[in-house]
Order: structure tokens, then C-alpha cells, then sequence
């Protein structure tokens, strides 16, 4: 309080304030305070001629009472009296009082707003600043109304003396920031942005504030602010730092100026100008080569200073993103700063190199230092600085370097704290899984990561190394062995019994011709760690045994014993209860085939935004999530799509992305899940259709997570009719080669769909999508780029080889040659049928990555079952067209055991998605199922009739067809065979 | 099971810190001082959950006694303790203080050594722990006086040493009575009791063998069904009714649990017998008549009467009457008939002092407040007004029918004791609404 330490300061006021420093407990304190309040309210009641010092003592008082905490609930009058004072010290107490004190919905605010006017409207300085300040402080909406159309006239006005040019600029501000809509800038907004090119410093500074907020509101108005910014900033760097004397700190010109200027050029994109933007850069080279001379003064404030302009030009180095050599420099400079003695100068080197590395410019630059980071992760002190660093490593991880990361980050994981423990294990999950060049280092990673840190390993990063490890069968026996051994260390974290529990149930078999493996060994293996789970686990473990009866049948009787055992059968828990029960009744009433059937292997899931990635950026919160962590998300999000873009991660979200965007791309997804054979179809006894329909609903939230979208004959029977003709084949090869005759099982999955994944590898996936009407086929091809660097020179050729070229037309529109890190292009091809055919049409693309020429072939899914269109005919129309197809080289006949079970559901989908018509009530022997369509060419059109005799005993089908073309029988024959 | 105690200044600074169970770790004393001594808002509560750990204080004067433990213990018990400790404090050297504690801070740790035993409360008669713990450094004691001190401590009558001598065996007898009421402005009773104690101080010789005996209206009525005694119809209808009494341990539970008769062999010195508790039939001592009239948004005129209500031949001491005033009181003027009054701004209240008054009398005190109108809507929430007096009788109605001593061993008989019997009445919280 400066009116204290004048001449005329307030005594009184010192005594009761020692006196109440003097308490010897709260109780004198408060008695003392009571003591002063009843002097000051006979004062202020009695005698009216209170003079002006004693008027100022006493609201003194009140304010100090109020400032220990106590109710003042009186003395407003008297500090709104002060404020027509004509004395500077009474004034200033009166507005510091009301500043302090009066609510905006007092009814004295006409009072005080009348005062305030009065001294706006007079020529004295030091009272208009004062009015100024007052507003500013209450900032109250009221005040906004009654001011807000007086603050910017006098900002602006002529003859405004710089001093309360400051305070306006700022008080409108601080009412801009409460209520944007009262303050309406129009017609003051350029002599605003002149104000840029004040002479005084002061207003420069106090105006550039005002300029940033508003022109993060409205851009636009405010774009003329970039150019003077820039000569400012450039008059500023360019000077010698006595120069600007009393804006000199510490023998740094301006800085505070200069930061803000510096920030408010970061609302902007580079300039377009060439003069000006060749200026700018001209300042931001001066900035850095400031930096990397020696300092002027040892004084802490002198670095402070300096390094806080140099950070902001930094950060608008780094929002151009345009400028490599500044960017390479920069990095340079932190890199220096990464060593720095001081702690919070390695905290901001740490952060802005993160975003550097997001920038492709600067990425390889950044890269260089991540020794000097490792170090930091390992050494530093300070928790918020480590964590830095680990952001640090994760932004700057690539293909080249993230096993040596990750690896860094696992051995750091050991020791880190806890409270970043979980967010690093997402990391290193995120990292392996991105950066997987092989994956059995993925699945060491993350098993390793299970193990060390296996209380902050999240649902969703186990979930994710489970999917992948379906989705990729080249995996699958390493994992299972690498679980088997990691298993037996005798206490294992139990979301590694989890995934051992998942992965040996599904392929165990892999590693049972090991007898250090064998199937019982992992069984008790597996049921060692049973009575140690939670519940949920417990439940895995159950679904794994009974996979375990599948893949193993000599281990039937044990596994039953066990869930037979009163432990099981008779659980509280209900979930495990019912489990015990309804797998020990599969296990002993379904035939192994319908075992089989019902227990076989999970289909690969569809491919998804990786949940972790979800669960980092709901970890790190919106607020939190770094520019650079969001491009990677996206980056990632579509990679794994196979470039369907960002998606939310569970089916809901997808079921509601078809829903409202009815995209070719959209609706890929929904179908793709469709015709995956899963592990709970309807099963041919009513008995198993009912265990399994009510095992499916009581499943759990982690298994149902687990389970990829259920399908089957439903989706089948909704598609199939829809798409006049279903293809079966897409070739599908793994490696970029010539054309792969690709195994014929994989063929045959694809069988009965029209969409789904075609082709996928490490960088791209194909997806397809097509139809078909009469003899002509328009199939849509999806390209995902799954990196995040850019195709280049991308190009496909369709052609038809050897005798296939007469019979098919197939037409394709050109893709575009470059696709970007995470997109997806879409091709459209045309095909007519002009013939019967057998073979299929080739796809070949090449394309650049990373500078290696990539060139695959791929089998185009187009076969002659795709031109069918379905024929309905009665009983005797059926049979009068059969036996008119009767030479011998119309019919093409196979008898073949079963593959899949025979439930007459999925065998009606099936045959539904070929294409042909389902005849009902034509063959006298209802198991049988007969069918008939047209295929559609352009020359011909070929009748066929087809018959499928299920023996359920046998396991056997005989199927037989007949069309008016030899070789059509023969390749439909064959394609079908495939199916059952 | 106390795992610590701690003992600190009003500024929060550790004058005493005992630590007896390894549970508790150096930085409870931190938590404490920075959780409540410090706290923001006042903490009213008496015990404090702060991380896990129990924190039990009472607070005397400017000083806070503190105790703490990790176990589930009987909170009441603990504060027993505590007042206990406050009470062999103040015995071995008067008002528990800073400085007081500071300079005997020796003597207190030797205290807290001897009481409390792994945290488990020991012996904590003043008595007998003035026989071993001295203020006068170590007086090498003979081997004699060391197993006796050993037998007295540990043996059945930890509190009373033998081979006592006395010329003159003399007796005194305090009954200390404190009353609390709370009463309508219209004169209605809303809440009364009366907490009471029996204290005694004995110069007795040898190991005499006591009994005590009240108008405690369980031991009146059977004996007046039994129609043996003659003082029925005396004392019949002046039988008071007891809620609850506490003894020092000396006095023979099972004996008053059948008989309830209260024998006990007595401490040496100054301690307390029992206390009790009655809630009926209460003789208030004064009552207040209170008439507050507001006159405008600027005026207040008060109106106190005071009456006694005991007999005239009584006097009353120490009569004191706080009228609180409101908030934003900016001038009292007071006229008294009797007595001094005051305006005390520091306290808010009105203070109305009248030195003696006789039974059966009344007095008047009539004051205007002057407000200052202010534009806080709040009402005032006229609090009640309070009164402070002591009385020389028992406002609970009891009285001291015998104390009898038999020390068969020595040769002096229950009519050679002199017995001093003296009655103290004092206001607790006694208050009328107005």
C-alpha cells in the first residue's frame, strides 16, 4: 500500500495492524478485529463531517479486516464518497476498495459507474488510469455494458497520453475476455493495428495483447497486424540493447514484446509476401544466432530472457513447418539445451523437440539426440522432465529405430514412476505394434511388458496382441510357444495367464509336437494359475479348455474331470457355473465334428483403430494431446483401417458409421465381418443351438471385445439375394511376386462375398467391394496406405491373360499415383462378361515406398458364378430340365467328405451366396438341396441346375451339376466342391 | 493402544513429542499442526482422520495435547487419558502453559514414561506417582522405600501408601455443581441438567476404610421400604435422582452394584471421588427475563430482569450477565440499578457485573443500542443471553447425609475426624433465549 510509506501515511492504520500481527491466537485476533469494527461503525454513524484522511484510514481498515477473511458488510458509502475525492491517495483507496469489494450486483454499481465516467471523462491521466484499472478489475458484465463503446475511443484518440493508451488497451481486453459480444471492434479495428507502430513501447506491448485475442476470434480483420508485427519485431531484433533503454531487461531488448509479437505471428499462417516473409526469416535466424552467442550477463534473468524469445520463435518455426534449414536449426539449439544445467531448460527442450518431431523436416534432425534422451529418461531427477523425454522417444520412434526404443523404454519401465507406468506401457504397446517388422518381436515385446509392468498393461493392450496374433498366422506358433514359456515362470501376472489362456486355447496345437508341450503338460500348465485368477480369468480359462477338447481330444477326460469337479459345476460365481455346465455337456454330447465346427479356430478380426491408441489419447485428454500425438493418431487410426479412416473402436460405432454415411468404404467394413465362419454358428442339434445362443448372450464385456462381430448366416442370408450373383475366389497372396495361385483354402473363404479384405501387408491393404447384374460387374477396389510416408508412382494394370482375354471385357478407370501416409484411393472396374470362363483376371500394382519399387499381382475375385442370375421354377420344371441336361459332359459330379460342419443353415447361406436360386419342396428328399440360375454372357447364357446330397452319417456330400455348357459345370463343380 | 503424543504451542510448534508405537511415523506430528492446528477452517471436531491415522486433541489455554494411533481405539478412553493427563500436569505444576510446559519438559517426559506403556494407559493417580517421579532430581532412595514404593505401585492399593501418619485427621468434602439451561424467552425450560463432582481431600492415618452416604433416592426409597430408619419423612421428598455416576477407581464397584453404598479406602491428599449427573428437579438459581424491542432499522431497546430464586439467607457471588448485541452496533447506552455494565465492542455483548445478591431478590438493566443500517439483508440471529454465578449450595438438591471413617488398626474412631462439608454451585451454560 503506497499511501502508507507517504508522508501523510495512515498511523492508525499501522497500530491495528501490528496489533492484530501481535495476536497471540485467533480468539485475541478476532476480539481486536471486533474492537476496531464497532470504532469504526460509531465513526462512520456519528459525527457526518468525517474528513477525508480519516475516511480513507478507516475504509482502509474494512479492507484489511475483509482481506483476513472477514464479513464487511458496511463502509460501500463511504470508499464510493472517496472516489470524488480530489486527492490521488483517497481515490486510489476508494477504487481499491470497490475493486476489492463490491459485487457487481450491488445497488450502489450506478454509483460507482457514475464516479467512474467522471474521471474517464477528465483530462487527468492518473485518474482515467485509475477508472481504467477499476474496470478492468471488476470486469463485471455491467461494467462491460456501461464502458465498453468509451474504452476504444479513447484508445485510440489523438491526444491520449501513452499511459492510459496502456490501460485501455488492457481493460478492454479483460472486458473482451468476459463478453465478446458487447465489445464490437468495427470501425476501430485498423487504428487498433496501427497501434503496433506506436512509438511508445508501453502501449506497443499492452496493445499486442489485445491484438492476439481478438485476432484469434476474427482473423481475418486483424491479417494487416502480420506486416507490422514483422518490422516491429525486426526493429527490435535488429537493435543493440541500449537502444530501447527502459525496455532493456537485462540487456535483452524488449522481450516480453517481443515474445508476444512473436506469438501473435504464430495466429498466422507464413506470410505470404516475399519481403515481408523473407524478414521474418531474416529475425528468427538473428533469434537463433543470438542464442549461440556467449551471454552478456551471468544473471539468471539475462538466460530467462533470452531463451523465453527463443523458444516462442521456435514454436512459430515450428507452426510454419515450412522452413528446413530453421528447423534443423532449432533442433540443434535444443539439442544443446538438452544438456543444460538448468532443469527447466531441458523440460522445454524436451517438449518443443516433440513437436519437432512431428515435422518431416526436422524428424531426422531430432533423431540424432536420442542418445542425449535415453540418457535423459534414465537420469534425470525430476518426474515431469522424464516423462518429457518419454514423449520425447515416442515421437521421435520410426522404422529405424523403435527396437532400440522400446527396448530402452521396457528396461526404463522397471524403474519408472508410477504415475507415468501406465501411460509408458500404452507407448511401448503403441510403438510395437506400429514399428513390427516382425512380429515375434511384437509378441516378445509385449509379453515382456506383461510381465514387468503387468499391473498397468490395460484390457486393451492384451486384447490387441491377441487380435494380431489371429490376424497373422505366421506368428501364431511363436506366440503360443513364447507364452508356454513365459507361463511357467512360477508367478505370472494374470493378464499373461489371460493371454496364455487365449493363445494356447486357440493354437496350442502348434506347439503340442514338442513333448516338453504336449497338450497335457500346457493343460496343467494352464490350470495351475486357475485358482489364483479373478473371475473373468477364470471364465477365459474355461473357453480355453474347452478348445483345448477340440484341439486335443486325449485330453478330453481330464479336462472334463475338471469341469466337472464341484469347484466348477457348482461355482457362486454364475458365469462360471454356466460355463462349467454347458461345455462339459458340449464336450460329451457333440460329435467332434460339430466340436469342431463349434470350437474352431477365431476368424481374423477386422481391422480397427487401435484401442490403445484410443485409450492414450483418453488418457492424455483432449487438453493434453499434442499436435503431433493427434497426426499420429490419425496416421495410425488409418493404417489400420486399410485406409477407411478414423473409427471408433468397438462394432457399434462402425454399425453407426454405415448407417449414416452409406460410402462405399463404410459398408465395406459392415460386410467384410459377415461371412467369417465363427465359433458359435447354429449347430444342427437344437440342443447345442440352444447351450450356444444363450453361451453367446451371457458372454462378458472382455470376451465379447475379443470376439470379432458376429455374422454368419444371417448377414449371408441379407446380402446373398440382395447382390444379384456372389464370386467365390479372390486370390490372395502374401508376398509382392509374380501372380499367386494362392492356396486354395483361402479362395475358398472368400467364397460366398462379394466384399471383404482382398490383399493386406505391412503397408497396403486392398479392400473390394463389387456387383454384379446380367453379364456386367462393377467392382470397387480400396487401396489403404498403412505407413506414413507416401506411395509414389502409384499405378495398377487389370489384365486378362491367355484365352481369358475373349472371354472377359474388363476396363479399368486409373487410380491416382500418390497416396498419402494414412489415405486410401479408390479404383472403379469395369467388367463384362463375354463368355464362360475359368481363369481370373490379374491385378498388378507397383508403386514406390521409401524409395524400393514395390510390385505385387494379385488375383482379381471375379468368377464365373458372379454372372448368375437365379432362376425360381416348380418341382416338375426342375426335374424336365435336369433330364434334358442329361449327356454325360453336361454333368460334372463330386462326392467329397465335409470340411465344415452340416448345418443346413450355413449350407442354404451358401449356396443363396453363389447365386442361384434355392429351390424349396422340389427334391423329394428334404436334406437335399437343389438349386437353379442362369449365368449371364454376353454370347450365351448357360442354364444350370445343381444338386447337393448331404449324408450326415458319413460326413459326406455328393454334389452334382448340370448346365448346357461342359466346361461351366466342370469350374462351378470345382469352385463349390470347396464350400462344404 | 496410543501410538504417540504430542503437545504443542498456539503457533503449532512441537513443545512435547512422545512417540510409543513404531506405526507412527515422524511426519504425523507435521500432519497434525498442518491438518488442524493450521487447518483454514476452524476444526471442531475432537478427533481427526488424516491418512489412516487417528489424531485425538483436547486443547487448554494456547496448548494442544494431542494424541495419535493407527489401531481402532476406544476414543473415549483415549480422552479420558488425555483429561488425566491434564490433570497431573496442572498437579505437578499448576497452569498448563508454554512456558510451564517448557521449563518441566523433563518432568513431563518422565510423566509420559511412567502413564502411558506402549501406549496402554498405567497408573496415573497424581499421588502415587508423586512418590517416585520428583521435581528434585534423584534422592538416593533406601532399598526399604524402593520395594515399597515397587508394592504400592504394583500391588492391590496402587493409590495409598502405608504407615500414613497424621496428628489431626481431618476430612474435607467439596460437592461442585455445575448447572446448564437453555430456556424459552417466554420462561419455558428447553434443556437443564446439572453436572456435578464429589471432591475430596484427606489427611486420614493408616489405611482407613470409608463410607459415604447421599440422598441418592435408590438407597432413600429402599431404606424407606425397609421402615428401619427414621429420616424418611426428613429426607423423602429431598431424594434426588441420579442418571449416572462415575468413581475414582479406590471406591468398591461391586459393593455399590449390590448395596449401593460407596465405601472406598481414600487416596492421601487432594483427588476426585465420583461424579454424576441429574437431570430432574433442578433448583435454577437465577432467572432471566429478557424484552428486546427494535425500534426502526436504527434502534434497539433492551430490557434484562434478573430474579433470584434461592433463600434470602444465601448469597449469590460472581454474578454475571452478557447480553450480545448485533453486528453492526455503532453505540450502546446502559442504565443498571445494581452492579456495573458495560459495553464491550471486542466481545459484541453487553457484560453486566453485580458482585453479591441474596436470595429472593430482583434486578434490572435496560439499554439502547444504536445500529448502523447496512445493506446486508441478514437478520440478526439474537443469540441467547448467557449468565455466570456461583451459588453456595447444590442446585441438584444433593446433599451429604454421612462419611464415615473406620481405621480399626489405629486407635482413632469415626467421631475424632474432623469433617469439613462445603456446597459450590456454578453456572455452566446458562442461557436464555431473547
Amino acid at each position: 500500500m503506497p499511501a502508507v510509506s507517504k508522508g501523510d501515511g495512515m498511523r492508525g492504520l499501522a497500530v491495528f495492524i501490528s496489533d492484530i500481527r501481535n495476536c497471540k491466537s485467533k480468539e485475541a485476533e478476532i476480539k481486536r478485529i471486533n474492537k476496531e469494527l464497532a470504532n469504526i461503525r460509531s465513526k462512520f454513524k456519528g459525527d457526518k463531517a468525517l474528513d477525508g484522511y480519516s475516511k480513507k484510514k478507516y475504509v482502509c481498515k474494512l479492507l484489511f479486516i475483509f482481506l483476513l477473511g472477514h464479513d464487511i458488510d458496511f463502509g460501500h458509502m463511504e470508499a464510493v464518497n472517496l472516489l470524488s475525492s480530489n486527492k490521488y491517495t483517497e481515490k486510489q483507496i476508494g477504487y481499491l476498495f470497490i475493486s476489492v469489494l463490491v459485487n457487481s450486483n450491488s445497488e450502489l454499481i450506478r454509483l460507482i459507474n457514475n464516479a467512474i465516467k467522471n474521471d474517464l471523462s477528465s483530462r487527468n491521466p492518473t485518474f482515467m488510469c485509475l477508472a481504467l484499472h477499476c474496470i478492468a478489475n471488476v470486469g463485471s458484465r455491467e461494467m462491460a455494458e456501461a464502458f465498453a463503446g468509451e474504452i476504444p475511443r479513447i484508445l485510440v484518440a489523438g491526444d491520449t497520453m501513452d499511459s492510459v493508451k496502456q490501460s485501455a488497451a488492457l481493460c478492454l481486453l479483460r472486458l473482451y475476455k468476459t463478453s465478446p459480444d458487447l465489445v464490437l471492434m468495427g470501425e476501430w479495428t485498423s487504428r487498433v493495428v496501427h497501434l503496433l507502430n506506436d512509438q511508445h513501447m508501453g502501449v506497443v506491448t499492452a496493445a499486442i495483447s489485445l491484438i492476439t485475442c481478438l485476432s484469434q476470434k476474427n482473423p481475418d480483420e486483424f491479417k494487416t497486424c502480420v506486416s507490422l508485427a514483422v518490422s516491429r519485431l525486426s526493429r527490435i531484433v535488429s537493435s543493440a540493447s541500449t537502444d530501447l533503454q527502459d525496455y532493456t531487461y537485462y540487456f535483452v531488448p524488449a522481450p516480453w514484446l517481443s515474445c508476444k509479437l512473436l506469438r501473435l505471428l504464430q495466429c498466422y499462417p507464413p506470410p505470404e509476401d516475399g519481403a515481408v516473409k523473407g524478414r521474418l526469416v531474416e529475425c528468427l535466424e538473428t533469434i537463433l544466432n543470438k542464442a549461440q552467442e556467449p551471454p552478456k550477463s551471468k544473471k539468471v534473468q539475462h538466460s530467462n530472457a533470452k531463451n523465453a524469445i527463443l523458444f516462442e520463435a521456435i514454436s512459430l518455426i515450428i507452426h510454419y513447418d515450412s522452413e528446413p534449414n530453421l528447423l534443423v536449426r532449432a533442433c540443434n539449439q535444443l539439442g544443446q539445451f538438452l544438456q543444460h544445467r538448468e532443469t527447466n531448460l531441458r523440460y522445454l527442450a524436451l517438449e518443443s523437440m516433440c513437436t519437432l518431431a512431428s515435422s518431416e523436416f526436422s524428424h531426422e534432425a531430432v533423431k540424432t539426440h536420442i542418445e542425449t534422451v535415453i540418457n535423459a529418461l534414465k537420469t534425470e531427477r525430476d518426474v515431469s522432465v522424464r516423462q518429457r523425454a518419454a514423449d520425447l522417444l515416442y515421437a521421435m520412434c520410426d522404422r529405424s529405430n523403435a527396437k532400440q526404443i522400446v527396448a530402452e523404454m521396457l528396461s526404463y519401465l522397471e524403474t519408472a514412476d508410477y504415475s507415468i507406468r501406465e501411460e509408458m506401457v500404452l507407448k511401448v504397446a503403441i510403438l510395437a505394434e506400429k514399428y513390427a517388422v516382425d512380429y515375434s518381436w511384437y509378441v516378445d515385446t509385449i509379453l515382456n511388458l506383461i510381465r514387468i509392468a503387468g499391473d498397468y498393461v490395460s484390457e486393451e493392450v492384451w486384447y490387441r496382441v491377441i487380435q494380431i496374433v489371429i490376424n497373422r498366422d505366421d506368428v501364431q506358433g511363436y506366440a503360443a510357444k513364447t507364452v508356454f514359456e513365459a507361463l511357467q515362470a512360477p508367478a505370472c501376472h494374470e493378464n499373461m495367464v489371460k493371454v496364455g489362456g487365449y493363445i494356447l486355447g486357440e493354437f496350442g496345437n502348434l506347439i503340442a509336437g514338442d513333448p516338453r508341450s504336449s497338450p497335457l503338460v500346457q493343460f496343467n500348465l494352464l490350470h495351475s494359475k486357475f485358482h489364483l485368477c479373478s473371475v473373468p480369468t477364470r471364465a477365459l480359462l474355461l473357453s480355453a479348455y474347452i478348445k483345448f477338447i477340440n484341439l486335443f481330444p486325449e485330453t478330453k477326460s481330464t479336462i472334463q474331470e475338471v469341469l466337472r469337479s464341484d469347484s466348477q459345476i457348482r461355482n457362486s460365481d454364475v458365469e462360471l457355473q454356466q460355463r462349467a455346465v454347458e461345455y462339459l455337456k458340449l464336450s460329451s454330447i457333440a460329435s467332434t465334428d460339430v466340436l469342431a465346427t463349434v470350437l474352431e479356430e477365431m476368424p481374423p478380426f477386422p481391422e480397427r483403430e487401435s484401442s490403445i491408441l484410443a485409450k492414450l489419447k483418453k488418457k492424455k485428454g483432449p487438453g493434453a494431446v499434442s499436435v503431433n500425438e493427434l497426426e499420429e493418431g490419425k496416421r495410425e487410426g488409418g493404417e489400420l483401417n486399410g485406409g477407411g479412416g478414423e473409427r471408433g473402436g468397438d462394432n457399434s460405432t462402425i454399425a453407426a458409421s454405415n448407417a449414416s454415411t452409406p460410402s462405399p468404404s463404410a459398408d465395406l467394413l459392415g460386410l467384410r465381418t459377415g461371412p467369417q465362419v465363427s465359433a458359435a454358428p447354429p449347430s444342427a442339434g437344437s440342443l447345442l443351438v440352444d447351450v450356444f445362443s444363450e453361451a453367446g448372450v451371457n458372454d462378458d464385456g472382455f470376451l465379447r471385445d475379443l470376439e470379432p462381430p458376429t455374422e454368419s448366416s444371417d448377414s449371408l442370408l441379407a446380402e446373398g439375394p440382395g447382390d444379384s450373383d456372389s464370386a467365390p475366389p479372390s486370390a490372395v497372396s502374401e508376398d509382392a511376386a509374380p501372380p499367386l495361385p494362392e492356396s486354395n483354402e483361402l479362395l475358398n473363404k472368400f467364397v460366398c462375398k462379394n466384399n471383404g479384405v482382398l490383399f493386406e501387408n505391412q503397408l497396403l491393404q486392398i479392400g473390394i467391394k463389387s456387383e454384379y447384374r446380367q453379364n456386367l460387374g462393377r467392382m470397387y477396389l480400396f487401396y489403404g496406405n498403412k505407413t506414413s510416408v507416401q506411395f509414389v508412382t502409384f499405378t495398377t494394370t487389370v489384365s486378362c491373360p491367355g484365352e481369358l482375354h475373349p472371354q472377359l471385357n474388363v476396363q479399368a478407370k486409373p487410380v491416382e499415383p500418390l497416396i498419402e501416409g494414412g489415405a486410401q484411393v479408390q479404383q472403379v472396374i469395369n467388367i463384362e462378361c463375354l463368355g464362360d470362363f475359368c481363369e481370373a483376371p490379374l491385378l498388378n500394382i507397383k508403386f514406390r515406398y521409401g524409395g524400393a519399387l514395390q510390385n505385387l499381382s494379385l488375383k482379381l475375385p471375379v468368377t464365373i458364378n458372379k454372372f448368375f442370375q437365379p432362376t425360381e421354377m416348380a418341382s416338375h420344371d426342375f426335374f424336365q430340365r435336369w433330364k434334358q441336361l442329361s449327356q454325360p459332359q453336361q454333368e460334372a459330379q463330386k462326392i467329397f467328405k465335409a470340411s465344415h460342419a452340416m448345418d443346413t443353415e450355413v449350407i442354404k447361406a451358401k449356396l443363396l451366396g453363389l447365386g442361384m436360386a434355392l429351390l424349396e419342396n422340389v427334391d423329394p428328399n428334404p436334406e437335399n438341396f437343389v438349386c437353379a440360375g442362369v449365368i449371364q454372357t454376353k454370347a450365351q447364357q448357360v442354364g444350370s441346375l445343381l444338386r447337393l446330397e448331404p449324408n450326415a452319417q458319413a460326413q459326406m456330400y455328393r454334389l452334382t451339376l448340370r448346365s448346357s455348357k461342359d466346361t461351366v459345370s466342370k469350374r462351378l463343380c470345382e469352385l463349390l466342391a470347396e464350400q462344404f | 493402544m496410543i501410538g504417540g503424543l504430542f503437545i504443542y504451542n498456539h503457533k503449532g510448534e512441537v513443545l512435547i513429542s512422545r512417540v510409543y508405537r513404531d506405526d507412527i511415523g515422524r511426519n504425523a506430528v507435521d500432519a497434525f499442526r498442518v491438518n488442524v492446528i493450521h487447518a483454514r477452517q476452524q476444526v471442531r471436531s475432537p478427533v481427526t482422520n488424516i491418512a489412516r491415522t487417528s489424531f485425538f486433541h483436547v486443547k487448554r489455554s494456547n496448548i494442544w495435547l494431542a494424541a495419535v494411533t493407527k489401531q481402532n481405539v476406544n476414543a473415549a478412553m483415549v480422552f479420558e487419558f488425555l483429561y488425566k493427563m491434564c490433570d497431573v500436569m496442572t498437579a505437578y505444576f499448576g497452569k498448563i502453559s508454554e512456558e510451564n510446559i517448557k521449563n518441566n519438559f523433563v518432568l513431563i517426559y518422565e510423566l509420559l514414561d511412567e502413564i502411558l506403556d506402549f501406549g496402554y494407559p498405567q497408573n496415573s493417580e497424581t499421588g502415587a506417582l508423586k512418590t517416585f517421579i520428583t521435581q528434585q532430581g534423584i534422592k538416593s532412595q533406601t532399598k526399604e522405600e524402593q520395594s515399597q514404593i515397587t508394592s504400592q505401585v504394583t500391588g492391590q492399593i496402587g493409590w495409598r501408601r502405608e504407615g500414613i501418619k497424621y496428628r489431626r485427621n481431618e476430612l474435607f468434602l467439596d460437592v461442585l455443581e455445575s448447572v446448564n439451561l437453555l430456556m424459552s424467552p417466554q420462561g419455558q425450560v428447553l434443556s437443564a441438567h446439572v453436572s456435578g463432582r464429589v471432591v475430596m481431600k484427606s489427611y486420614l492415618s493408616g489405611m482407613p476404610e470409608c463410607k459415604f452416604g447421599m440422598n441418592d433416592k435408590i438407597v432413600i426409597d429402599k431404606q424407606g421400604k425397609g421402615g428401619t430408619t427414621d429420616d424418611t419423612g426428613k429426607s423423602g421428598k429431598q431424594s434426588i435422582a441420579i442418571d449416572d455416576c462415575t468413581f475414582h477407581q479406590c471406591v468398591r464397584l461391586s459393593k455399590f452394584d449390590s448395596e449401593r453404598s460407596i465405601s472406598f479406602i481414600p487416596p492421601d491428599g487432594e483427588y476426585e471421588l465420583m461424579r454424576y449427573r441429574t437431570t430432574k428437579d433442578i433448583i435454577l438459581p437465577f432467572r432471566v427475563i429478557p424484552l428486546v424491542r427494535e425500534v426502526g432499522r436504527t434502534k434497539l431497546e433492551v430490557k434484562v430482569v434478573i430474579k433470584s430464586n434461592f433463600k434470602p439467607s444465601l448469597l449469590a457471588q460472581k454474578i454475571e450477565v452478557r447480553i450480545p448485541t448485533p453486528l453492526n452496533t455503532s453505540g450502546v447506552q446502559v442504565i443498571c440499578m445494581k452492579g456495573k455494565a458495560k459495553y464491550k465492542a471486542s466481545e459484541n455483548a453487553i457484560v453486566w457485573k453485580i458482585k453479591r445478591m441474596a436470595g429472593m431478590k430482583e434486578s434490572q438493566i435496560s439499554a439502547e443500542i444504536e445500529l448502523l443500517p447496512t445493506n446486508d439483508k441478514k437478520k440478526w440471529a439474537r443469540p441467547p443471553i448467557s449468565m455466570n454465578f456461583e451459588v453456595p449450595f447444590a442446585p441438584s438438591g444433593l446433599k451429604v447425609r454421612y462419611l464415615k471413617v473406620f481405621e480399626p488398626k489405629l486407635n482413632y474412631s469415626d467421631h475424632d475426624v474432623i469433617k469439613w462439608v462445603r456446597y459450590i454451585g456454578r453456572s455452566g451454560i446458562y442461557e436464555t433465549r431473547c
